[in-house]
């Protein structure tokens, strides 16, 4: 079982700007298995989208940059290696998909050249043969009449179409990796419903790993093995996924499953968590959930927990599972 | 029994689709078809379906927002509809709406005391340190601090900020709030602390709800009765229990079978809904979900369903429960 695909550690990165360093994603380390799908749960914020963005190099710089830790890409470090290579990497062994399908695909091109593009760029393969590639991609992922819609555009796909394509595109060159950030939250329930479904799918039948990047707990339960739970940078809680939404330890992860309002149950008033998602850069010492959590003590606001192992494969950053 | 505060009977908005060499109307899109229900005073009644189910035009229709192509409205006895638009301004006093995004909603050249005031002075109440006095009022109710009253929009959260859009439809003292998506913008944990805050005014403040989500279990858990809707209508409309408990609807059933439950030991059937939601500029004949219907009959692809009580006020449209 222990294949590593990703290896993040001690990742940080920063985004310099007039107001200062902000230190949007510090210290975070993610391990994703071989078929795993490894979730990023958190709020606005908290960083999950920087992480994911950092894997891709994609992080705009200025003002944004890596300034210490590694990712390892099965056992290369994406950190150190040129801009060339990382353009090998990017689309042909780790693939992402976004969160709002329209803005990311190009409206002038068809569905079938943008497919077909990154066939093409990472295989050599001819025109006729990525068109026949792009064709057979929307039917892997149900796409009907692929034939025809292999030639239209982004608009006159519905959005949950759209998303279908963005799959078939990062699924076309078979990567090993695929970043998925708030792939359904754009989308109706129905249409999610689908998605996820195809995703589960992909997974099974292609074995990729899958790192997945959500605020919705009701999604990670669904497709995840292991969950990750950020907040303001950190990661505060690790383990499997049910470890997690069963046992959790910090009173973050805690809070938050008691603030979700359940569908089946009664309609008791919900917990809420006190105050406000604090804003990157406004950063104190101590626990950075401390001015939050209904259980600080002296020490929480004084100095930083380390993520401790506090179970099976189960860490926390918390001061009380000491 | 509590009275009925708003009585809405087949309500609809149709928008023209203009085409052609002369630019005539080839054809409409019904946003809203035949809608009919009731609210009780100082019940919720949710509204819940995906995007383009005409939602939010019903909210919007019923403030007139948005001017219905027909229906009746009565809110309070009075027939809405054949107001004049400064006897509806009036109206308005006592219907107010509570929109979605709290970035978009708010006026960023105005500070919140001008944005929370300014309902006062539309209908003339009261003097300048009265109207002044009731915004730090207001404040406190929603969880703020009157120091806030000096500050401007893009120096709040995204709750605060729904707080204050909160705030600016309590102002008036309304009966009846209309509340579009209030929380689908805002992050889990700010969420309930706002669903907290609005069970906590209709308590001290006897408001009625009309809350509007895409969010079956945010719906579920301030609802006292739901309306389901699809494609502009209404497919079912019963208690938030029995809903949940005994959906009848198949679209319902789906609906509620598709919402990913954070619990991993959670046992559900598991419907997955084939294709989109048509184009409410061509609905399909017969009952409009017909074309994503399991349990789709001949009868089904014709004949438009009644909505009709299958029992206990459980309202459905649908063949299958024809007894």
């Amino acid at each position: 079982m222990s294949h590593p695909v990703l290896q993040i550690e001690n990742l940080q990165t920063h985004f310099f700007t007039d107001r200062g360093q902000i230190p949007a994603v510090d210290g975070v380390t993610i391990t994703v298995q071989k078929g795993e799908v490894v979730g990023i749960v958190g709020e606005s914020g908290c960083g999950k989208s920087v992480t994911s963005l950092s894997v891709m190099k994609l992080v705009p710089n200025p003002p944004g940059r890596i300034v210490g830790g590694s990712i390892k890409f099965k056992g290369e470090d994406l950190v150190s290696v040129d801009e060339k290579r990382m353009r090998d990497i990017r689309g042909n062994e780790i693939a992402m998909i976004f969160q709002e399908p329209m803005t990311s695909l190009n409206p002038v091109f068809t569905i079938g050249d943008q497919i077909g593009e990154s066939v093409r760029l990472h295989t050599k393969a001819s025109k006729k043969d990525a068109r026949a590639r792009a064709i057979e991609m929307l039917k892997k992922v149900g796409i009907p009449r692929a034939e025809a819609i292999v030639d239209e555009y982004p608009h006159q796909l519905s959005g949950g179409m759209r998303q279908r394509v963005m799959i078939a595109m990062a699924m076309a060159c078979n990567p090993e990796l695929l970043i998925a950030d708030e792939p359904t939250t754009a989308l109706d329930v129905t249409i999610q419903a689908q998605i996820l479904d195809l995703m589960r799918q992909l997974n099974r039948e292609a074995d990729t790993a899958i790192l997945l990047i959500t605020h919705d707990l009701g999604v990670v339960a669904e497709m995840c093995h292991r969950v990750v739970v950020m907040y303001a940078g950190n990661v505060i809680e690790q383990g499997d996924v049910r470890t997690i939404l069963k046992n959790p330890k910090h009173p973050y992860t805690i809070g938050l499953l008691n603030s979700l309002p359940k569908l089946e149950g009664s309609q008791e008033r919900l917990y809420s968590i006190p105050g406000n998602v604090p804003i990157p850069g406004s950063l104190t010492v101590g626990c950075r959930f401390a001015p939050r959590c209904d259980k600080v003590s002296d020490r929480c606001r004084s100095e930083m927990p380390e993520l401790k192992v506090v179970g099976d494969n189960h860490l926390s950053r918390c001061w009380l599972t000491e | 029994m509590a009275e009925d505060l708003l009585i809405v009977k087949n309500l609809k908005k149709y928008y023209p689709i203009t085409g052609g060499v002369l630019g005539g109307e080839v054809g409409v899109v019904k946003a809203v078809d035949d809608v009919s229900f009731t609210v009780k005073s100082g019940e919720t009644l949710g509204l819940v379906g995906e995007s383009g189910c005409g939602k939010s035009t019903t909210g919007r229709s019923l403030l007139r927002l948005i001017e219905p192509t027909s229906g009746e409205i009565t809110f309070d006895g009075t027939n809405v509809m054949s107001l004049s638009t400064d006897a509806m301004r009036k109206m308005r006093r006592d219907m107010q709406i509570v929109f979605q995004d709290p970035f978009a909603s708010l006026n960023p050249r105005h500070n919140i005391e001008k944005i929370l005031e300014e309902p006062l002075i539309v209908h003339g109440l009261g003097s300048s340190a009265e109207r002044k006095k009731r915004v730090q009022e207001m404040l406190e109710i929603v969880g703020l601090s009157s120091y806030h009253a000096s500050r401007y929009p893009h120096q709040f959260s995204g709750g605060q900020r729904q707080r204050i859009g909160i705030a600016r439809a309590l102002m008036l003292k309304p009966k009846l709030i209309v509340a579009d998506e209030p929380v689908s913008a805002l992050d889990v944990s700010i969420q309930s602390q706002v669903l907290n805050l609005m069970q906590d005014l209709q308590r001290e403040f006897g408001l009625t709800y009309l809350f509007i989500a895409h969010d079956l279990s945010v719906v579920r858990h301030i609802s006292d009765r739901v309306g389901v809707m699809y494609l502009g209508r209404i497919v079912e409309l019963t208690t938030s229990s029995q809903l949940y408990s005994n959906p009848l609807h198949p679209y319902t059933k789906a609906l509620l079978s598709a919402v990913p439950s954070p619990d991993p030991d959670a046992v559900r059937e598991r419907v997955i809904l084939q294709g989109d939601v048509p184009s409410p500029a061509k609905p399909p004949s017969g009952c409009t979900f017909h074309t994503r219907c399991p349990h789709v009959t001949e009868e089904c692809r014709t004949v438009r369903p009644e909505f009709m009580d299958a029992g206990d006020g459980h309202f459905v449209a649908c063949h299958l429960y024809k007894s």
